[in-house]
């Protein structure tokens, strides 16, 4: 199963590892990870996409909790949330396939970040399968280079994961 | 007044009233060794390699309830202590080990002895710090403190960059400590205690099964009242041995890979266990599969929600200090609690189980282990602390030793890691001055840290080190006789030292023992006569022996070899 766990941590130095070296001791799967400061700097805000058996949710939950300097863990996908993923992506931009990555980007409401002769770079955001049938829709001889962010979320409603 | 970070250091281990602290001095702790140098409150062990002090902090805390503190420097200072703080971490105990560091500009440049000391360390450490600032230096030192001791204790690093230590800054130790991402629970969820107190009075063929949590919360007195409350039979694991009388009629023996026949009976046939700061590991029940055939409902109390259910499904967590919820199912249980009336029939049971007399060994001309350990009771009175290192000697020592009390049996039992043995006789010498300690040790594990001799002499510490020599890696041969044809692969050690010479080189009484009717008066001598002397009694044993019961590795814990059976 597939789950979005998001953790509030201290923002000091070494917590990301602490957290990272959690997962490969306990043989615990990543998909993706995002981690950026809250809006106090005091607090990091980490979003893992993992998946495992309801036991192995059960352990990576309570390990994360165990972890001195996490103050709060919360699985995501336990409830309605909603997820977003940032893709960037670079394509060969030329002759009529210029009007084509266009029209495409317009379809999937992606947005033309950079522009030269030959390239374009496009911004897309969405759900992670909205991005991977971005990617799976392009002729793939035309893609250059992909760049994403990984899944970060927020839960529906009155769901807040604060102090 | 501002003083030096140095400084700093030693005030807050005086303020932690910590007594004495293990350690080794090089370039980036010059400075906490002169703070160290100016005062008489804090005694210092200088041991002969890091890896000892580390053990010998270990054993300072498991021998009372105490913190033990060790100091090293950076770089291989460090590296040499992993081991010890891995053994701790498998263990739970609590340890602070401050380390030196090479100065904060210098950090990352592949300094001189420079090693990513929080990195190398992080996955065996409750936690640690970088402390990257003077100001923050008493306040990092007292969270490690609070952070060992408290919830499912743990060693702490605290990495100390050199400059740190000779900047200047007012001291002032916080007296307490808040930390918004650490609030360890304590008190059990009352309603699960109740339905816990419900099925113990429903059970039917109950076991008590407690381990090393028991002993860190101080609770063996508290469990010992639960149990002959409801004359319910008692097992410990290899950590929990002394958290209840082991001549006690209830208790049933160690359980395990070595466990009693009655004990591993008693537990897998269980219809309810109460599991009490243990955690079913790999060693305790063996295959969990086998484990799960049975039905059974099982309440867990352990401190460490990670603990539970993590290896076998529990009915009825408890998550909470044992010491605290224990006192509250006494108190529930006042007056009103009766037991089933079948619980008889399951004693009479269980007694059937003890008749095979699982432990009995075979006699031998040559001096058997078992009997070493027998008569090492006797003549203790079964007062003795006893460290032991790893393989067939621990596990002789565990069966054969009956721990009345807790804190009494010092032995790594979940890294299993050779050579504590010596460093841990000297952790507990410090932590409880004149008790009399035996390190019961074999050939291949004393040699890990055989330099220890030197620390003994220099500080006058009386180990007693009760050698099993049967010239093999004993446990390692025995795995090779049952389960690899006899091919006995690397664990012959050939080119022994004479121990007695040895011994006598450091400047100890060494004794060598080959007969039978010599162990007990070489025994008996060196508690009497060498009481303040540390002896190495070099026990020439039978090089056939095993540990018996059983439970081969993959195997159900009623799938037991016995002696007998070969």
């Amino acid at each position: 199963m597939r789950h979005i766990i998001s953790i509030l941590i201290e923002n000091e130095a070494g917590a990301l590892s602490r957290v990272a070296g959690l997962f490969s001791a306990r043989g615990y799967n990543i998909e993706s990870l995002t981690v950026a400061p809250t809006e106090d700097p005091s607090l990091s805000r980490m979003t893992i996409l993992t998946s495992g058996s309801d036991e192995v949710l059960e352990q990576i939950t309570k390990q994360l909790n165990k972890l001195v300097d996490v103050v709060k863990v919360v699985d995501l996908s336990e409830a309605a949330h909603v997820e977003r993923e940032l893709m960037l992506i670079k394509v060969r931009a030329t002759g009529k396939d210029r009007e084509e990555m266009k029209r495409m980007a317009d379809i999937f409401r992606g947005r033309i970040i950079d522009v030269t002769e030959s390239t374009y770079v496009i911004e897309l955001t969405g759900a992670s399968s909205k991005l991977d049938s971005f990617i799976a829709a392009l002729d793939a001889g035309l893609i250059l280079e992909t760049v994403r962010t990984g899944v970060c979320g927020i839960g529906r409603g009155d769901r807040v994961l604060k102090v | 007044m501002m003083i030096s970070g140095a400084e700093i250091v030693i005030r807050c281990l005086q303020e932690e009233k910590v007594d004495c602290v293990f350690g080794y001095p090089g370039g980036s702790v010059l400075h906490i060794y002169d703070a160290l140098f100016k005062q008489d409150q804090v005694k210092h062990i200088l041991v002969r390699h890091e890896q000892a002090a580390v053990h010998a902090a270990d054993a300072y805390s498991r021998s009372s309830q105490k913190v033990g503190v060790a100091l090293v420097t950076s770089g291989p200072g460090v590296t040499n202590t992993v081991t010890g703080i891995a053994t701790a971490y498998m263990d739970s105990i609590p340890m602070v080990v401050l380390c030196g560091q090479v100065p904060t500009q210098y950090i990352g440049q592949d300094a001189f002895q420079e090693c990513d000391t929080v990195g190398i360390t992080r996955p065996c450490v409750k936690h640690n710090f970088l402390v990257k600032d003077v100001k923050d230096l008493a306040v990092t030192i007292k969270k490690a403190f609070h952070i060992a001791a408290t919830g499912r204790p743990g060693p702490v690093v605290v990495d100390i960059p050199k400059d740190i230590t000779a900047q200047m800054c007012e001291f002032d130790y916080p007296k307490t400590i808040q930390m918004r991402s650490y609030n360890p629970v304590v008190k059990g969820h009352l309603g699960q205690i109740k339905k816990a107190v419900q099925i113990l009075q429903e059970a039917k063929r109950p076991i008590i099964y407690t381990g090393g949590g028991v002993i860190l919360s101080d609770a063996a007195e508290k469990l010992t009242q639960l149990a002959r409350k409801l004359n319910f039979p008692v097992t410990n694991t290899l950590m929990g041995l002394g958290g209840y009388p082991a001549t006690d009629p209830q208790f049933v023996g160690m359980l395990g890979m070595h466990g009693t026949f009655e004990a591993n009976n008693a537990m897998h046939f269980a219809d309810v266990i109460l599991a009490v700061g243990a955690r079913f590991d790999d060693r305790v029940i063996g295959n969990p599969e086998h484990f799960g055939e049975e039905k059974r409902r099982v309440i867990h109390i352990d401190i460490d929600p990670s603990s539970i259910s993590k290896r076998v499904k529990v009915d009825v967590p408890i998550v909470g200090n044992v010491s605290d919820v224990l006192d509250e199912i006494l108190k529930l249980m006042d007056g009103s609690f009766k037991a089933d009336p079948e619980v008889a029939d399951w004693w009479k049971q269980i007694d059937e189980w003890r008749g095979r007399k699982s432990l009995a060994y075979r006699q031998s001309k040559h001096i058997m282990p078992q009997y070493v350990v027998e008569k090492l009771y006797e003549v203790t009175g079964g007062n003795a602390f006893v460290t032991s290192d790893v393989g067939q000697h621990q596990m002789f020592a565990a069966q054969y030793y009956k721990f009345d009390k807790p804190r009494r049996w010092i032995n790594s039992g979940g890294l299993g890691t050779m050579g504590v043995g010596l460093p841990y006789g000297m952790g507990v010498l410090m932590a409880n001055p004149d008790v009399p300690v035996a390190c019961v040790t074999g050939e291949g594990s004393i040699q890990m840290c055989i330099q220890e001799l030197s620390t003994c002499k220099q500080y006058g510490l009386p180990v007693k080190i009760i050698n099993l020599n049967n010239g093999m890696l004993g446990m390692v041969r025995q795995w090779q006789e049952m389960f690899y044809s006899k091919r006995y692969s690397q664990s012959y050690v050939t080119s022994l030292p004479d121990f007695v010479k040895l011994a006598e080189a450091y400047g100890h009484v060494g004794m060598r023992i080959e007969k039978p009717e010599d162990v007990e008066p070489a025994l008996r001598k060196a508690f009497t006569e060498h009481k303040n002397d540390l002896v190495f009694m070099d026990f020439i044993i039978d090089p056939g022996a095993n540990v018996f019961p059983m439970v081969a590795a993959g195997k159900g814990l009623t799938e037991m070899i016995l002696a007998e059976d070969l």
